[in-house]
């Protein structure tokens, strides 16, 4: 599969994860999402902003559980919780905001 | 994917230790086993890391890894912390043996003497060498 962005291909792999981090965009994740029906708010925006700076920081895409304690840790007890996280990503916080934010699956998801 | 309470309750735990032996680059060994250790941390094992002989290289501060074109993953040892994983060992002959010291090293560790690691590696369940 691959995403169309201003006449360049942007390619996935069999899940939709796009192989190349280097190409995402704003748009692009603007898209991505429209793909998994989230219509992208501010708390999207947090959250996916939140896992690029994890990704920066530690080079992987953490698991559910470890995204739930550092959003904690950065954001306070509201968000850094597995409810606020499944209602702004209903199919996984980890693995679709993942997908939206231009990462990898998330490193201990099967 | 692992969700929170999913997997967790089905309640066997292991003690799983990881035996880090070779050097980080020129081989998948390294990064595949980081990869093995963070699956068993999600999934709540009770997990304990070894580096020996060139394996405490994986560790060192400062890799650069532009000439060999692969990515430098050592950032990740830190992300360890975050998924639970605090027992890191360190043997002190081999971290000695290569003019490296804990000061060198991107987390912090625990440096023990190979006599004494032999004692933690047979406490463990499985113990897995890379």
């Amino acid at each position: 599969m691959a995403y169309q962005m201003n006449g360049t291909s942007v390619e996935t792999d069999e899940e939709g994860y796009i192989t190349d981090i280097s190409l995402w965009s704003k748009d692009l994740a603007d898209l991505i999402a429209q793909d998994e029906n989230i219509d992208m708010t501010d708390d999207h925006w947090e959250v996916v902003n939140f896992l690029r700076d994890y990704y920066e920081e530690y080079q992987i895409a953490p698991a559910i559980r470890v995204l739930t304690k550092a959003v904690k840790k950065s954001l306070g007890p509201d968000k850094g919780n597995s409810k606020y996280l499944y209602e702004l990503f209903p199919y996984g916080p980890a693995k679709q905001a993942c997908k939206i934010a231009g990462l990898p699956k998330p490193t201990g998801c099967i | 994917m692992h969700e929170e309470d999913e997997f967790g309750e089905s309640g066997v735990v292991k003690r799983f230790m990881y035996v880090n032996r070779k050097a980080p680059y020129g081989t998948i060994y390294a990064l595949e086993c980081l990869e093995m250790i963070l699956i068993a941390a999600a999934f709540d094992q009770d997990v304990s890391v070894v580096f020996a002989d060139d394996g405490v290289y994986q560790l060192k501060k400062g890799q650069d890894t532009k000439a060999v074109n692969m990515k430098n993953f050592s950032p990740t040892y830190r992300a360890l912390d975050d998924y639970d994983v605090e027992k890191i060992y360190v043997e002190k002959e081999s971290l000695e043996a290569r003019g490296l010291s804990a000061d060198d090293l991107v987390i912090p560790v625990e440096v023990v003497a190979a006599a004494d690691l032999v004692e933690i590696m047979a406490a463990q369940d499985v113990v897995l060498s890379s």
